[in-house]
């Protein structure tokens, strides 16, 4: 201690101490510095979400806002969750291509691995429905009778019977079902996509989602079968009507003209 | 050999049949006509003639559908059961298993899947409905553009009407058997009708349905109405029009030969037997055809009715679609007033319904009212010899179009992007409008056919051919029409203008004329005015034209 306090005066001992104070503050920073940021950095459901926000800022961001807040020409985003956007660009709705009634479905723009991103950053914005798995929505073993029963008293009055769609107000309307995949399907109906109501869980469970869509299998998909001949569209008696009279009567009168011009002529002229 | 054997086999024969041994068939016509009196019957009817024209068809084709539908009809009773039980579904139909539904469906779904050319014999029935009432309109529109409706057929014209109505009518209590969400849908829509009818409305409605609806009754009861009440109605209407096609005679065409005493065509017997036989056949072929090939009100996909479902593009069959369209397109209007309420909107559709269907049965009294003329009509016009007449039924039937589009609303929306409240606006505006635009448009073509005749008479057919004259000048040489197509086109009638006469009598006193007779001279004016027909060319101006320095 002596020789210590001997040196203390000497030129050098402020810069020692010093070099001492630096090294405790910094050693003691390095121990209880918060460390989240640096933790996070490599797992891949942040690099999605980066990716997924430049995405957005790039496709997305002039109707929705930067940070999905929202303007006046597009809603907020924030707890619309990962399905609204799987089903959105999935069907190829958004990104949208001019401002209108509704938002017509067409050629989807980004790859899966782009929309599980873009679904990723929306739904860290705040909470919503997630992307439903395989298992939810594949209708294998469900009652499609049921489905029927639940598609009639919920989904015909916009969708038609059997999914064909149908009009709404100011040239709005309800798409036809046809060609749309299952997963779109169940994350229609729980997200309420555009001017469709919303079903979630606690209206209908996911049990009935999947009738619904066993149904729709049944009536309205790749496989549906038409025991009667061509359906002429499925649209109901304006197009049978329309047919009656074009082809029906049309053909009576073809033929009408046909048996009148062929007679037994009294005299040949 | 002896020679005492006769030598003349044919003799024997001609004595032996003189004993009493004629053919089978001689003794079956006497033994039926002994006791039917058919000989007479046929010797008057078997040679009866009809004139050719393929539109004299299209009422067959009427006949022949309501037959088809009645012997598909029949089939389809052994099997449907017209009762509103529930059971569940347990038949062949996957996505319905296990589903509560009336028997009515049920069994509509049996004879779809389960019965034996079930499903086939259903879609023949209700193609053959759909192109009944099709051909009926048609046959109707024949009618009236050539003025076939006047004095002697305006009874058979109303006979036609309620075929019509009728027809309409089995329709509706048809497709609403099966008890399906669509079919529902569109009886609880006449039922809203039945009820905004004021005072009676909600009598009727309870008395038809039995209580509030649905009731446990309307099937059993559409039923009796459907396949027994309606078509045995029109059964007999059917039969008491073609009496009087006979007695009347049929209508012909204008043409040399051809008066309003007498009728130049074929004999029923052999010839148009053979082809109204052929021809009914054909209309078979064609129905049984389309109803193979094409499907028709698919109940298994459209599901049961309940009262608390509903589905979007419901429209019912197209013979109803103008109901349908009048509804859809009126505002909804309703008055409220001591705890009562008054449904405008759904009322005075109501009430047009009746109205546009009344026009029809009307017209014909309405335009011999105008005329006044009291004379038989055998001899039929040819549509722009009648301008106004034609205007009317184009005018007609452009409000029928109108409101038809105005039933499919929806569809227009949907299938041309369009907005559903533009389309029913364009309906709202184009009721109104676009039968005066029609009228207007068909009555300027008739006159203009009219001149064109006049000017083929006077001048004869333009041939195509240009000649050019010594001094230079290019003419187009115009071929005179032979004396037949001369008499063909100069046959009409012109109506005198009803006049009303002086207002004043010879006194200088001011004389009553009634309103009725300033409305008939009105009309009379409007129907055949200076404006309203071309003058056919007379016997002097022909002689004028063809005898002096010929034409041009």
């Amino acid at each position: 201690m002596k020789k210590l306090s001997a040196r203390r005066r000497h030129p050098l001992a402020a810069v020692v101490v010093l070099l001492f104070a630096l090294a405790a503050t910094g050693g003691l920073y390095t121990a209880f510095a918060p460390a989240s940021k640096a933790k996070a950095d490599d797992t891949a459901q942040s690099l999605a979400i980066e990716e997924g926000k430049k995405l957005y800022l790039v496709g997305c961001a002039s109707c929705h806002g930067t940070g999905g807040e929202g303007t006046t020409d597009g809603p907020t985003l924030v707890g619309v969750g990962a399905a609204a956007v799987d089903f959105q660009v999935g069907t190829g709705r958004m990104p949208a291509q001019q401002p209108g009634a509704q938002v017509p479905r067409k050629k989807v723009k980004y790859n899966q691995a782009e929309i599980d991103q873009m679904a990723a950053y929306i739904a860290s914005l705040g909470a919503g429905p997630a992307v439903p798995t395989k298992n939810q929505y594949n209708p294998a073993g469900a009652d499609a009778a049921v489905g029927g029963e639940l598609f009639r008293n919920n989904c015909a009055q916009c969708h038609n019977f059997t999914g064909k769609g149908g009009a709404l107000t100011y040239g709005k309307y309800a798409p036809g079902l046809e060609g749309v995949s299952n997963k779109h399907l169940y994350e229609a109906m729980q997200t309420g996509p555009q001017n469709m109501p919303s079903f979630p869980d606690s209206v209908l469970s996911e049990q009935n989602k999947k009738d619904i869509i066993a149904y729709l299998n049944e009536v309205n998909g790749p496989e549906t079968t038409t025991p009667g001949g061509m359906e002429l569209g499925g649209l109901g008696p304006v197009v049978e009507g329309l047919f009656a009279w074009i082809f029906g009567m049309g053909s009576l009168i073809v033929i009408a003209i046909w048996v009148a011009a062929r007679t037994a002529k009294a005299k040949k002229s | 050999m002896s020679t005492s054997a006769n030598t003349n086999p044919s003799a024997a024969d001609a004595a032996g049949r003189s004993r009493g041994k004629a053919p089978a068939g001689e003794k079956f016509a006497d033994w039926a006509d002994g006791r039917l009196g058919i000989y007479s019957l046929a010797k008057a009817n078997m040679r009866k003639i009809f004139p050719d024209h393929w539109s004299f068809m299209l009422g067959e084709v009427c006949m022949y559908s309501f037959i088809i539908i009645i012997l598909t009809g029949v089939y389809l009773t052994l099997f449907f059961h017209p009762s509103m039980n529930e059971v569940v579904y347990h038949g062949s139909y996957v996505p319905l298993q296990g589903q509560l539904m009336s028997e009515a469906f049920s069994s509509t779904l049996d004879i779809s899947f389960d019965v034996r050319g079930g499903l086939l014999i259903r879609q023949i029935h209700h193609w053959a409905a759909l192109i009944f009432v099709a051909g009926m309109f048609v046959h109707m529109m024949r009618v009236f553009f050539t003025g076939a409706f006047r004095k002697p057929r305006e009874v058979n014209w109303l006979f036609g009407f309620l075929l019509l109505v009728l027809g309409m009518f089995t329709g509706f209590t048809g497709y609403s058997l099966p008890d399906d969400l669509l079919s529902g849908t569109g009886v609880r829509f006449t039922q809203g009708a039945i009820l905004s009818v004021p005072v009676i409305g909600t009598y009727i409605s309870f008395f038809l349905f039995g209580g509030e609806f649905p009731g446990h009754d309307f099937v059993a009861r559409f039923y009796s109405i459907h396949i027994l009440l309606l078509p045995g109605i029109m059964l007999g209407l059917m039969v008491a029009h073609l009496i009087l096609v006979f007695y009347h005679k049929h209508t012909q065409f204008a043409g040399p030969g051809k008066t309003n005493n007498n009728v130049v065509g074929m004999p029923l017997m052999p010839v148009y037997m053979a082809k109204a036989g052929g021809f009914f056949f054909l209309v078979f072929g064609v129905i049984a055809a389309i109803a193979a090939i094409v499907e028709i009100n698919a109940v298994w996909v459209i599901g049961p009715y309940r009262p608390d479902m509903v589905s979007t593009g419901a429209q019912p069959d197209w013979y109803m679609g103008f109901a349908e369209g009048l509804i859809r397109f009126f505002p909804g209007w309703e008055i409220n007033f001591w705890g009562h309420t008054l449904v405008l909107g759904v009322f005075i559709p109501l009430v047009l319904f009746g109205v546009v269907l009344a026009a029809i049965a009307l017209y014909p009294f309405i335009e011999a009212w105008i005329t006044g003329d009291k004379r038989e009509h055998h001899i039929l016009d040819r549509p722009r010899n009648a301008p106004t007449r034609t205007a009317f039924g184009v005018a007609w039937i452009t409000m029928y179009l109108i409101t038809l589009v105005g039933g499919g609303n929806d569809l227009w929306a949907t299938h041309f992007h369009l907005s559903i409240n533009a389309v029913t606006w364009f309906v709202r505006i184009g009721f109104f409008l676009g039968p005066i635009v029609a009228f207007v448009v068909t009555k300027r073509i008739c006159l203009g056919l009219q001149r064109r005749d006049k000017e083929k008479v006077l001048h004869g057919r333009e041939t195509g051919i240009i000649k050019r004259l010594p001094h230079g000048e290019f003419i187009e040489v115009h071929e005179p029409l032979s004396q037949e197509q001369l008499y063909t086109l100069t046959a009409h009638h012109q109506y005198e203008l009803a006049e009303i006469g002086p207002t004043v009598d010879e006194n200088g006193v001011e004389r009553k004329v009634g309103v009725t007779q300033k409305l008939r001279a009105k009309l009379s004016n409007a129907y055949y005015g200076e404006d309203s027909q071309v003058q056919k060319p007379t016997v002097e101006e022909y002689k004028e034209i063809t005898s002096g320095h010929g034409h041009h």
